[in-house]
């Protein structure tokens, strides 16, 4: 076992599934999508980017380009519920479904992120 | 991306892996601790965005104070947790960056990096210079004053830092590698296409093999010169093929033996080899007879058999190959004794040809005490050593690493000559004497420019066009000048090469033809008009006619329409 493959699949896997926990639930409910779990779901995919760091196949590449993707749209998530949090009428459900369909983007490059993973796992068998 | 970035970016996984967890704890842990209000009420936690606002400048240590309001006791304790964690997660970092920065690999890769750069982006012909020794460093000047670029490649860092201080007039990109491995040749720019010649002149005969092999099988076809010092694979052909290879002993002694035997054939080729602008070669006349050599090395082998060969008597002196044969007296020659015993009285000439240039001298002086008259060759070793052999006024001296430098960038610059010299190689004394005459007055006393020209449309574009409109273009119509129809140019057309055919000294109405190959001596200025004619129609047609020209397409056209019309008439 190579605790190095250990710590980059943790992560990968750990950065989709808080993604998912965040996005799932009615879109414009404000009570269904937790600002924690988004925190931490940033927090867990700038690691997992950096992990990516330094790479030098193709696979690698790709790797890192999935997870830019995923810091961008979380952090842009993060940005519109900061504003929307500190103005006068507080967080409105348009604004709420905003930040949970930019969620779903990260997610969707999450989710590419850990079928790299996978398929590379198989290759690798083969 | 190259490889420094990968580099970089590998080495900071964990500083940054490191800097992300500790914000992530300090702001979590700051968003949830309980504040404080004005009237001293406790308060929930001040959120992620403040949190965030607050780690991010006290991790910078910007610090504004406690916001958005007075903190709380528990809020200070974990502050106070949080700054020691973000100050030392962010110095962790910065340690690690320029650690990384310092190290010796690391800058070792930022160099090469910048050297494969620089290689890329050369744009203009260059030749590859491996090891720069004084031959090496020699070439290297050579290649600056005839402004052209050089990269250099030499295994020891000492000769390459030293080269950095030598003035060139273009930075050359310089690179501590071993030439003889086939990736360091081709990071030198071997597979460029401006490549267009690779020297090699390191230390030992090996990698100099090594590195003609190399050139020969990955860029067949380019120029390729070793030098190589082992007596028998000076001219072999198979893999090096044709005259790639310099033996330096055997030129030497074989230049030496030219000197003592057709001195004027040896001043022609110095002429020929010799840097452009140089003084002119002086004349010797050697005398023949009785020789005495001293040293019974490499070079002593060669020199008694070339002179043996031109019809003198040689005696040998040698101490550390006494016995063996050919070797007469023993000693070093540094005595009266030996040369006395050697029979200096009746020797018309000694050469001093030791490896080593005190030596040399020794002998030198000492010959001249025993018989004032005797003609004195000695050989200098060192370049820095010049000031003690000119203090002497030695009859001849000779540098072996000058001799294959200018050897080595003549072949190179025009492999042309190589097949001149080949061809005039049977030229009698008075013919060589009449060239060198007429060679020294082209540039106004100084060793003139040798260049080559293919008559092909890139070269010789203008030359091409009217040879194919059926124009007559000869030796005399490029040899005049182009600003003055009735001066002729300081140039001389040395040789026409024609498949295997051509001409040496073509006549002035040798007609010119699509594929020649052209060997020019002149000067500098010269130069520049013969390439403006070959290559500007309207000044190609003032040379063969003396008269100016129309510029215009609409002129060309009416003029050949003209001469169609009086071919036609001729014709009925």
């Amino acid at each position: 076992m190579n605790s190095e493959k250990v710590i980059f699949g943790f992560f990968i896997t750990l950065a989709a599934a808080l993604n998912f926990g965040f996005w799932t639930g009615d879109m414009d409910k404000i009570e269904f999508h937790n600002v924690w779990e988004l925190a931490a779901a940033i927090v867990v995919s700038l690691i997992a980017t950096v992990l990516k760091f330094g790479d030098r196949t193709q696979l690698g590449a790709v790797h890192l380009a999935t997870s830019l993707v995923a810091d961008v749209q979380l952090i842009a998530a993060a940005i519109v519920w900061s504003w929307a949090a500190t103005s006068p009428a507080g967080v409105t459900p348009s604004e709420m479904a905003t930040v949970v369909s930019m969620s779903a983007g990260a997610l969707l490059a999450n989710l590419v992120s850990v079928a790299l993973m996978i398929s590379e796992i198989i290759t690798a068998r083969r | 991306m190259n490889n420094v970035t990968y580099l970089f970016l590998r080495r900071m996984r964990v500083p940054l892996v490191l800097v992300i967890s500790v914000y992530t704890i300090s702001v979590f842990g700051l968003a949830v601790v309980p504040g404080v209000d004005d009237a001293g009420n406790p308060t929930p936690g001040m959120g992620l965005f403040n949190a965030f606002y607050v780690i991010s400048y006290t991790g910078t240590t910007i610090g504004f104070g406690e916001l958005p309001n007075p903190y709380s006791g528990p809020q200070r304790m974990w502050m106070i947790v949080a700054i020691y964690m973000t100050v030392a997660g962010w110095s962790y970092a910065v340690a690690t960056v320029v650690g990384l920065l310092q190290e010796p690999a690391f800058q070792n890769a930022l160099r090469r990096g910048r050297y494969a750069r620089r290689i890329r982006r050369l744009r203009e012909p260059f030749y590859i210079v491996c090891g720069v020794g004084e031959t090496g460093t020699l070439v290297c000047h050579g290649l600056d004053r005839l402004g052209m670029r050089f990269v250099v490649v030499d295994s020891d860092a000492v000769r390459i830092d030293q080269i950095k201080l030598e003035e060139f007039h273009a930075d050359p990109p310089t690179v501590v590698a071993d030439a003889s491995q086939p990736a360091n040749l081709i990071g030198a720019g071997l597979m460029s296409p401006h490549c267009r010649g690779v020297m090699a002149l390191a230390a030992d005969d090996i990698a100099n093999r090594a590195i003609a092999v190399t050139a020969r099988l990955l860029r067949p076809g380019l120029p390729v010169m070793a030098r190589v010092g082992d007596p028998h694979t000076d001219h072999t052909m198979g893999a090096f093929g044709g005259d790639m290879v310099i033996n330096p002993f055997e030129r030497f002694s074989t230049y030496l033996a030219l000197a003592v035997a057709r001195p004027e054939r040896y001043r022609l080729g110095q002429i020929l080899t010799g840097f452009p602008g140089d003084d002119l070669p002086e004349r010797h006349h050697p005398p023949r007879g009785h020789w005495i050599m001293c040293g019974y090395g490499r070079f002593g082998h060669g020199v008694r058999e070339a002179l043996t060969k031109a019809g003198n008597q040689v005696t040998v002196i040698d101490r550390l190959h006494y016995g063996e044969e050919g070797v007469d007296v023993e000693g070093t020659g540094t005595d009266s004794a030996s040369l006395k015993k050697a029979g200096i009285e009746d020797a018309v000439g000694i050469v001093a040809g030791n490896a080593s240039d005190l030596k040399n001298l020794a002998i030198a002086l000492v010959a001249r005490d025993l018989k004032p008259d005797i003609f004195v060759v000695t050989r200098q070793n060192q370049i820095s050593n010049t000031t003690l052999f000119e203090a002497f006024h030695d009859d001849q001296c000779m540098q072996p690493s000058r001799i294959v430098a200018r050897e080595f960038l003549a072949l190179i610059t025009t492999p042309l000559l190589d097949r001149f010299r080949w061809e005039i190689r049977g030229a009698s004394e008075k013919w060589a004497a009449e060239l060198s005459e007429a060679l020294s007055y082209l540039n106004g006393g100084y060793t003139p420019e040798l260049w080559g020209v293919t008559i092909d449309s890139e070269h010789a574009g203008a030359v091409v066009e009217a040879i194919e409109d059926e124009h007559w273009v000869n030796i005399g119509h490029l040899l005049t000048d182009p600003y003055d129809h009735d001066n002729p140019a300081n140039a001389l057309v040395l040789m026409v090469s024609r498949g295997d055919g051509g001409a040496i000294l073509p006549t002035t109405g040798y007609q010119l033809e699509v594929g020649d190959q052209l060997l020019i001596a002149g000067s500098p200025e010269a130069a520049r008009k013969i390439e403006l004619l070959m290559n500007n129609l309207n000044v190609l047609h003032y040379v063969r006619t003396g008269r100016e020209g129309g510029g215009g397409w609409i002129w060309h056209f009416g003029r050949r329409v003209k001469r169609r019309w009086i071919k036609f008439l001729s014709r009925h």
